[in-house]
């Protein structure tokens, strides 16, 4: 195969990947590391490199969008941000030392949950009730509902922020977003609104993969022949998604669809994970 | 005075939107333009990244990288604007700290600069590995 074949194919496949993480809501990387590893045959740390990049991309591009309207509640983001970089770093350093074969059993397991916590039904819920630690960190917010400025409370930080830290370490380890878990922190443990969760765990999502690009970077883990047709892929695909969103309603069976592909992904990472291939 | 502080937060928003936008499109034309002279000058070679061997040897250093933008290598500028990307977010810390400062938020100031000192531990830890 020649390489402009390969870039083609790899640009081809990662913008279907963009297209899904970004209508799913699972993000770019988690399709795009089976893509590269079972179908083209990359090795999984040049895939890990390349997907963190294209992570790092997306989450910042969105990002950029979201944080101007006003729902992003930064300082939240940040104090999480000490977890998520600290677990990064931790992955990203494990990375090295951890089997190839076991790193691939590992994402087809948190594939599975995460296609699963994107199917799950979306309930708003606003706290009132004040937490000392919340308090202290200034944590408690508003953001710009329907009906004029909804102000929500935090609770259970301490909780929130050590699953933040298993998010980061993970994010390091896999080269993805860890989205699903991020959400889960905070909207489930935390309490916080749904849409300052979603909007937030997107804008911590950059810095965790930055906080482990660097170790993939200079570990020569981020091959520039692979990372560019990746990132550059995933990015116009997201940018499609987000497009696509705008205009049609969240249809059921669209993302049903979408959940069988990422389950069967899923499944044969652990397979192949299982007997070695990888 | 809560007022304030707010406007401010919302100023914060507005600069941050705009590090992450830049961040995204300058480094993104600096991969196309280097991914383009990459598969002109490679683009008939035969692929290989079946084994992990690590990026070629001229790309290693911050050194390497630069002598090959000079020399127009296109990996060299595609891991240019890779670098350029991955510095989007921390930049957008920096940023962060900065507005944090200007609001004269000492608990965040001291937080964000956790974040960045975690981040920097990371470069040194990789290089060490």
């Amino acid at each position: 195969m020649s390489v402009l074949i390969f870039t083609l194919i790899i640009l081809a496949g990662s913008y279907f990947a963009g297209l899904i993480g970004s209508l799913t809501g699972l993000g770019g990387g988690f399709v795009i590391i089976p893509l590269l590893t079972l179908l083209l045959h990359v090795d999984i740390h040049y895939a890990i490199g390349a997907s963190l990049v294209s992570v790092i991309a997306t989450s910042s591009g969105s990002a950029a969008a979201y944080v101007r309207e006003g729902i992003t509640n930064m300082r939240i983001g940040m104090f999480l941000e000490i977890a998520t970089t600290a677990g990064a770093m931790t992955g990203a350093i494990l990375a090295a030392y951890i089997p190839t074969n076991f790193i691939a059993i590992l994402l087809g397991v948190i594939l599975i949950f995460s296609a699963i916590m994107s199917l799950r039904k979306k309930v708003e819920h606003v706290l009132q009730q004040k937490s000392e630690w919340a308090e202290k960190l200034k944590l408690n917010g508003s953001y710009p509902g329907p009906d004029g400025t909804v102000n929500y409370s935090v609770t259970h930080v301490g909780g929130g922020f050590a699953m933040m830290l298993f998010a980061g370490i993970l994010s390091g380890l896999l080269g993805v977003g860890s989205g699903a878990l991020k959400v889960l922190a905070m909207d489930s443990i935390m309490r916080i609104p749904f849409k300052v969760s979603t909007t937030t765990s997107n804008f911590m999502i950059g810095v965790t993969a930055a906080a482990s690009a660097v170790v993939y970077f200079q570990r020569g883990y981020i091959d520039p022949g692979i990372s560019m047709p990746v990132v550059i892929g995933v990015l116009i695909g997201a940018l499609s998604g987000s497009k696509i969103l705008v205009k049609t309603q969240s249809s059921g069976w669209l993302r049903w669809v979408f959940a069988v592909v990422v389950l069967f992904l899923a499944g044969q990472m652990i397979y192949n994970g299982i007997l070695g291939r990888i | 005075m809560a007022h304030k502080v707010s406007f401010k937060d919302k100023d914060m928003q507005v600069v941050i939107g705009w590090v992450l936008r830049l961040g995204v499109i300058v480094s993104m034309c600096i991969v196309f333009i280097g991914g383009m002279i990459f598969l002109w000058r490679h683009g008939r070679e035969v692929a290989d990244h079946h084994t992990f061997t690590g990026i070629p040897e001229f790309i290693r250093t911050a050194g390497g990288i630069f002598h090959g933008i000079i020399t127009i290598r296109g990996r060299a500028i595609i891991q240019f604007g890779i670098a350029l990307l991955i510095a989007t977010p921390i930049l957008r810390v920096i940023f962060a700290t900065i507005g944090f400062a200007l609001e004269k938020d000492r608990l965040y100031v001291f937080i964000s600069l956790l974040v960045l000192a975690i981040i920097f531990a990371s470069m040194i830890g990789g290089h060490a590995g």
